[in-house]
């Protein structure tokens, strides 16, 4: 895997052409690091027994969502699997309603009814947080239909695990999806660990970004721990989608720090191996030395960012544990949409 | 030694056909495999080709005949056999069709007021159900047709025949086989606010889809907090055809009845079937509309009026009587009106409940019925554990229980995967004499 210091000290040999803007890569360290936080926070709760049931940290994989975000525009729809918060986050969801939904209360975005899996906002085109693996995929080539049966130029973004990639159905969605020229972009984000399983023991595909290559989907690998690399990749796959050209693959190549939820111990992996990966690949260090060496930013403006981040935090969580929990008058709503 | 040529069914449900066109003439040689004639239904048509060879030596039905029966003999080579040397050509008889309610008078006004939608006209079923589609299509430009063989093809049992032609290929568009992936992305397309139809080519097939019909289409809602609901219309023929096996032939009112989140209608008229399938279409939830094969060339009348339509959740009452309450859906209702002709031969009044709506169910207008007759027969063709009847018969336990006179009883499908042999497979299935007996036990005639 490419380290994403080599990707920094690239970009540094074109500094008069860069990749990405000052502003942007201060954005995206900010949102970055809102994620880092937020689950950082949300994994306290979740010990203090304030978060029940499964919960699935994004820690380590946050250049992914921030980066394809900053390709997207407004009425571009994103998909994903159980560990969405920060998909969520990334989209523009307010952290209160997330932290509050993780916490089971009416505050949440689904008024508590769906928890850390299940959270929606169609307002920021975000459109779950799905339990069963691999199930946002087919509902992603949904999104995708919407906008080639609308012609509306919009793109959706599909995101699922390289363990859910060996799933039935989404092969049969990226042939769907190839076959009627749907704008998806399809984004394998491959921490090397489905759950316990190593991707080397669960799918003989070596390199997944080929995994659509049978339909004639392109895909790339990308250094998925770097925010720069990411947004690049996502440009030429956002393009190729608007431009009718159908779907596009990208594997992001990346890693969890966490478990696979809270409730894993990470046995199957060496402690020296997600040191390694955090001292040599984190993305937020590798945006903030980026930053403060490349872009002239100095320590101070990001300690603004990292107060700032801090705040959103700390009020989400106060919030999450203020809200009530939804009265029992919610228990029986909302099963079927009443007609008018 | 000569043979005689009889009509074939083209399809297990075929019983009967159009004899189109001869091919050869009295006098001609025919090869083994070679195309004699062509025929006609209301779904196809067909070449039929001749298995022993010989001179044809006479034509028993000229070419344009409606309604040839399945098994009539068509022709004589070599001078015929007497009977000698049976069927060349056909398949088997198609087990009767069994229930035949084309022949089922036509139904007595309901008991409950029904709005009165005017004149009618006699209909087929698949051409109700096209209707339905066209006119919802023709009204919402985010109605659309996806399935297997629904476009190019017309439909595998030709539902949509004419759908491609007028809507065009965005609006009616073939699937390849892949129920799961194609069922999960019409779910996505419906929580953007689409309205998708889904064909499964037949409801046995919708298993392979149905986590997305269950853990995305009807949970989302709720797990939403009420923010993302799903439009959708999952239809396709349901329960058993004729001689198809066990994979091929099972009920699955119970299936998706038992979940919080969908609907369930199942219609038997050409009227039940137009007028709930537009309700579906218009329905802001999931619905699941089991329809039946075997009912799909059969004709009812059917109003004509542009805005006809029906309420999901009512059932309505074929037939009034006052000894006996037979509750029925989809072609089971056939026969339970066939029942209750019986029946009524025998000085029992019996009244039918079309349930039209599996989920939610009209209870009440169970009830009120159980209310007058004190007993209470249900009827399906599914298998009777946890079935429709079981969830009938409580739901009146628990609302007229004081009003029953005898404990309920269920006719109901063996609980056996369905077999194919003809004698099995009828044995497997309800039968007239036993929902006449099943009357009969509850009304102490017996």
């Amino acid at each position: 895997m490419p380290q994403a210091t080599e990707a920094a000290s690239k970009r540094r040999g074109k500094a008069k052409a860069p990749a990405i803007s000052r502003d942007e890569l201060q954005r995206a360290y900010r949102d970055m690091l809102l994620i880092r936080r937020f689950e950082e926070k949300a994994g306290q709760l979740y010990g203090m027994g304030l978060i029940g049931g499964f919960c699935h940290l994004y820690i380590g994989q946050e250049a992914v969502v921030v980066g394809m975000q900053m390709c997207l525009k407004p009425g571009d729809q994103v998909i994903t699997s159980y560990r969405d918060h920060g998909h969520m986050l990334a989209t523009g969801m307010e952290a209160r309603g997330v932290m509050a939904e993780l916490t089971g209360r009416i505050g949440g975005y689904s008024k508590g009814k769906g928890g850390s899996m299940h959270m929606f906002s169609r307002e920021k085109g975000f459109y779950g947080g799905h339990g069963i693996v691999g199930a946002q995929v087919s509902l992603g080539n949904g999104l995708a239909f919407a906008n080639w049966y609308r012609q509306d130029g919009r793109v959706a973004v599909t995101y699922f695990g390289e363990g859910a990639s060996n799933q039935g159905q989404v092969f049969e969605s990226l042939n769907l999806a190839a076959l009627f020229k749907l704008p998806c972009i399809f984004i394998i984000e491959n921490n090397k660990y489905g759950m316990g399983t190593s991707v080397d023991r669960a799918s003989a595909s070596r390199d997944l970004s080929q995994n659509g290559a049978p339909w004639g989907i392109p895909g790339e690998q990308v250094n998925g721990m770097d925010v720069a690399a990411v947004r690049e990749a996502g440009e030429r796959a956002v393009a190729h989608c608007r431009a009718g050209k159908g779907p596009y693959l990208l594997e992001m190549k990346t890693y969890r720090y966490r478990g696979h939820s809270m409730s894993d111990p990470a046995k199957y992996r060496t402690r020296e191996e997600v040191q390694k990966m955090r001292e040599t690949s984190d993305c937020i260090e590798t945006a903030r030395k980026a930053l403060l060496d490349d872009f002239g930013v100095t320590e101070a403006d990001l300690k603004v960012i990292d107060d700032e981040v801090k705040a959103i935090v700390q009020d989400s969580a106060d919030f999450a544990q203020e809200s009530p929990e939804p009265p029992e008058s919610e228990l029986m709503t909302d099963i079927l949409v009443e007609a008018n | 030694m000569g043979a005689v040529i009889l009509m074939p069914a083209l399809s297990p449900t075929m019983t009967e056909g159009k004899l189109a066109r001869w091919l050869k003439k009295t006098g001609d040689k025919v090869k083994s495999g070679e195309v004699i004639a062509e025929i006609e239904t209301d779904k196809a048509t067909m070449e039929v080709e001749a298995v022993d060879e010989g001179v044809l030596t006479a034509i028993l039905v000229p070419e344009g005949t409606e309604n040839v029966s399945v098994n009539t003999a068509i022709a004589e080579l070599d001078g015929g056999t007497g009977g000698a040397k049976a069927a060349p050509v056909a398949a088997p008889a198609p087990v009767a069709a069994a229930p035949a309610p084309a022949s089922v008078p036509a139904a007595p006004r309901a008991a409950t007021p029904e709005k009165d939608w005017g004149p009618t006209k006699s209909m087929t079923v698949r051409e109700a159900l096209r209707d339905a589609m066209a006119a919802e299509m023709r009204a919402d430009a985010d109605v659309f047709l996806i399935g297997e063989e629904v476009a190019q093809y017309q439909g595998a049992y030709k539902i949509s025949q004419g759908l491609l032609e007028e809507f065009g290929p965005r609006r009616v568009m073939d699937m390849p086989i892949t129920e799961h992936g194609f069922t999960g992305m019409a779910v996505g397309a419906a929580f953007t606010g689409l309205k998708p139809i889904v064909e499964f080519m037949t409801f046995n097939f919708s298993m392979q889809a149905i986590d997305q019909i269950i853990n995305s289409a009807a949970k989302t809602l709720y797990m939403s907090g009420g923010q993302l609901g799903c439009p959708i219309v999952f239809r396709g023929p349901n329960g058993a055809a004729s001689r198809v096996a066990a994979q091929h032939s099972q009920c699955y009112a119970s299936w998706y009845a038992h979940c919080p989140g969908l609907k369930v209608v199942s219609p038997w008229s050409a009227a039940d079937a137009k007028g709930l399938l537009r309700a579906a279409i218009r329905d802001p939830n999931p619905v699941i509309v089991l329809e039946n094969e075997i009912l799909y060339g059969q004709s009812f009348e059917c109003p004509t009026a542009d805005d006809f339509i029906l309420e999901i959740g009512k059932a309505k009452v074929e037939r009034e009587g006052s000894d006996v309450t037979i509750v029925a859906f989809s072609i089971m209702v056939g026969m339970a009106m066939q029942a209750a002709e019986k029946l009524a031969e025998q000085g029992i009044s019996a009244e039918v409940i079309n349930l039209r709506s599996i989920r939610p169910l009209d209870t009440e207008t169970i009830a009120a019925s159980v209310r007058k007759t004190n007993r209470l027969v249900t009827l399906e063709e599914g298998w009777p554990y946890a079935g429709i009847g079981a969830e009938v018969a409580m739901q009146i336990m628990e609302t007229a229980f004081d009003h029953l006179d005898a404990p309920p009883v269920r006719v109901t499908g063996l609980d056996v995967p369905m077999p194919y042999a003809a004698n099995l497979e009828k044995l497997a299935l309800p039968r007239l004499e036993q929902v006449v007996e099943a009357a009969r036990s509850v009304t102490y005639r017996r």
